[in-house]
């Protein structure tokens, strides 16, 4: 069932379990004592940054099949992207496994996209077990999306710091487990931001968009939920979207959460908190969702937010289209 | 004696101001401007090229010393300099004068980098 | 909501976001691209001067200087050392002649993953390479100038 762009899901996909891996200066945060791996080394014992991406992936997709009891053959489909270009991690990730992949790609707003996508499916009764996973590397995406990592260049307090670490989660047909409502699909939303450091201000008219779309189409007000939780707007993007909100008037700047607000210890003056596709990724799966079966959170409205930018397009002076996907969990 | 330590303090003085002033230049206008470090050091550079095309840039390098010559803009005026001096010469010293008076510096970055990428890997960083 | 609504609004959030812009410390930064910047310039000052000592004159001197601080700044990027000087000392860092070792040495260690020859070799120049391009151009340009008047 649809209205607006939300898509209501009656037979209530679950989501079954879920594992993230994070890296060694995000368990320093308020995630580190709930991630099921965390690395010492981003290195992860491999050559390159990419390789370890891929091998972060690929451990948080059997983490998360193993802790729901599954076998690798029990699993239909996984859904999953990340930062690189061609997807590459993810792809390689999926090599390792039998089941069939579909490669996703919305930027830091993959994981939501996957987890709806996944629930589609398992609503409509085509498949029993999806899993959805995405992850990223700071270093790896540094060296596409910015400079070399050596080259000693400042960084302006408006930047915000990419997540190492993967997450996934398996949604099944389960009886019990996470409920997934409903779902909003985003529209790409661009206000002319072109600042390619200033990724929380291009993000937040997208996640605003979403948040009120999904007000509007399941007549919610943000006062259902213990957490609005949106992906990587950082601080600055944080404040944005509650202005922006605000304006239309629905106030949640009472119960909205940043994942990248919350991973590291934001100064402001000097970067605004964590980004890419591993930071709502490792939130979610380690954090939230953990509080979430433990009953501490009864709904929440989880929208991450991607900029679908390229260093062409940036290059060539285009502005940041941004999108974000919304999905409404219950327990 | 003191005369001799007292000019050699006055030099490494001068050095640090005028060194010290350029690069305070170049970071008011990333300040205020967001360009980036690669930008920044071709706009030094051509400063340089064209301060000593006009004359402006010996009396600061005879002034200062390393320190007009140590940032970016000291390469532009390496690069100038060898042209300039090319020029007397000759039509073809004009054209491949700059490139042969920063030969030095061209050739040191490249050997010491292929060396560097030899030895190291970049590693990731944690702030 | 969308953009699509006209680039009037578009403009109206640009100066709402330059509103929110966190502040830029201009005087910490400042202060410390003029105390670095001026350090390395003494650095280039001492050596020069130990150049002088043991007899060498003119370009050599000159050339000889640079070669020097261009190996200390390819050295200390390969050791992970002038990143952290770059983030906290900004232009003070990218300025001096070190930086410019420092951005060719950089994309060369990044990028030798991809291969000896199109990943180090071949992207060694990719933050320098405008340098040398608008520097040789500029050089042949004033060379020009002076030889025909």
């Amino acid at each position: 069932m649809k209205k607006g762009n939300t898509v209501f899901f009656k037979n209530k996909p679950r989501i079954s379990s879920f594992a993230a891996i994070c890296g060694s200066k995000e368990k320093e945060g308020v995630i580190g004592g709930y991630a099921d791996v965390t690395l010492d080394d981003d290195m992860y014992g491999e050559s390159t940054y990419e390789k370890a991406e891929c091998k972060m992936l690929t451990n948080a997709v059997s983490l998360a099949i193993e802790k729901g009891g599954f076998k690798e053959r029990d699993i239909d489909v996984m859904f999953s992207g990340d930062l690189l270009n061609q997807i590459i991690s993810a792809s390689f990730a999926a090599r390792d496994y039998d089941f069939p992949f579909l490669g996703v790609y919305s930027a830091c707003s993959t994981m939501s996209e996957s987890i709806m996508l996944a629930a589609m499916l398992v609503n409509a009764g085509y498949i029993g077990r999806a899993v959805a996973a995405t992850g990223s590397h700071f270093a790896s995406a540094e060296r596409q999306y910015r400079y070399p990592l050596e080259l000693g260049c400042t960084r302006p307090p408006q930047s915000q710091w990419t997540v190492t670490g993967a997450g996934g989660c398996v949604i099944t047909d389960a009886k019990e487990g996470i409920k997934i409502t409903s779902a909003t699909m985003g529209r790409v939303c661009d206000y002319g931001v072109t600042d390619v450091n200033n990724m929380g201000a291009a993000m937040a008219p997208a996640a605003a968009d979403t948040f009120m779309q999904h007000f509007r189409d399941t007549g919610s007000s943000p006062e259902d939920y213990d957490m609005i939780l949106t992906g990587d707007l950082g601080a600055l993007g944080s404040r944005i979207v509650k202005d922006l909100t605000w304006e239309k008037g629905y106030d949640i700047s009472e119960n909205h959460v940043d994942c990248g607000e919350i991973i590291y210890k934001v100064i402001e003056t000097e970067f605004q908190g964590g980004s890419g596709a591993g930071c709502s990724a490792v939130v979610l799966n380690s954090y939230v969702l953990s509080k979430m079966r433990a009953g501490l959170y009864k709904r929440i409205l989880f929208a991450a937010t991607g900029a679908l930018l390229s260093t062409v397009s940036s290059g060539q002076g285009e502005s940041i289209p941004c999108i974000s996907h919304a999905v409404d969990l219950e327990y | 004696m003191g005369q001799e330590i007292l000019d050699i303090f006055l030099a490494f003085l001068k050095a640090f101001a005028v060194g010290g002033g350029i690069c305070l230049i170049a970071q008011i206008i990333i300040n205020f401007t967001d360009l980036t470090a690669g930008k920044i050091l071709v706009y030094f550079m051509l400063a340089g090229v064209v301060l000593t095309a006009i004359g402006v840039y010996q009396p600061l390098v005879d002034f200062a010393g390393a320190g007009a010559t140590v940032p970016i803009s000291g390469f532009g005026y390496l690069l100038a300099n060898g042209a300039m001096k090319g020029a007397e010469r000759g039509f073809f010293y004009a054209v491949t004068g700059s490139l042969a008076a920063a030969s030095a510096g061209v050739t040191a970055a490249v050997v010491f980098a292929f060396l560097m990428a030899l030895i190291f890997k970049s590693r990731t960083k944690r702030n | 909501m969308t953009g699509k609504t006209g680039e009037n609004y578009n403009n109206n959030y640009l100066n709402y976001v330059k509103t929110q812009d966190p502040p830029t410390r201009h005087f910490k930064n400042c202060a410390a691209a003029f105390g670095v910047g001026g350090l390395i310039c003494c650095i280039g000052q001492f050596i020069r001067l130990m150049l002088e000592y043991a007899g060498l004159t003119g370009d050599e001197l000159a050339g000889t200087t640079s070669v020097i601080l261009i190996f200390l700044g390819c050295f200390l990027t390969g050791l992970g050392v002038y990143d952290r000087i770059g983030r906290y000392a900004g232009a003070g860092s990218i300025v001096p002649i070190t930086g410019f070792a420092n951005s060719v040495t950089s994309p060369a260690i990044e990028f030798k993953t991809e291969g000896w020859i199109y990943g180090m070799a071949a992207k060694m120049f990719t933050v320098a390479g405008a340098i040398i391009v608008f520097g040789v151009f500029s050089g042949v340009l004033v060379g020009l100038v002076y030889y025909f008047i």
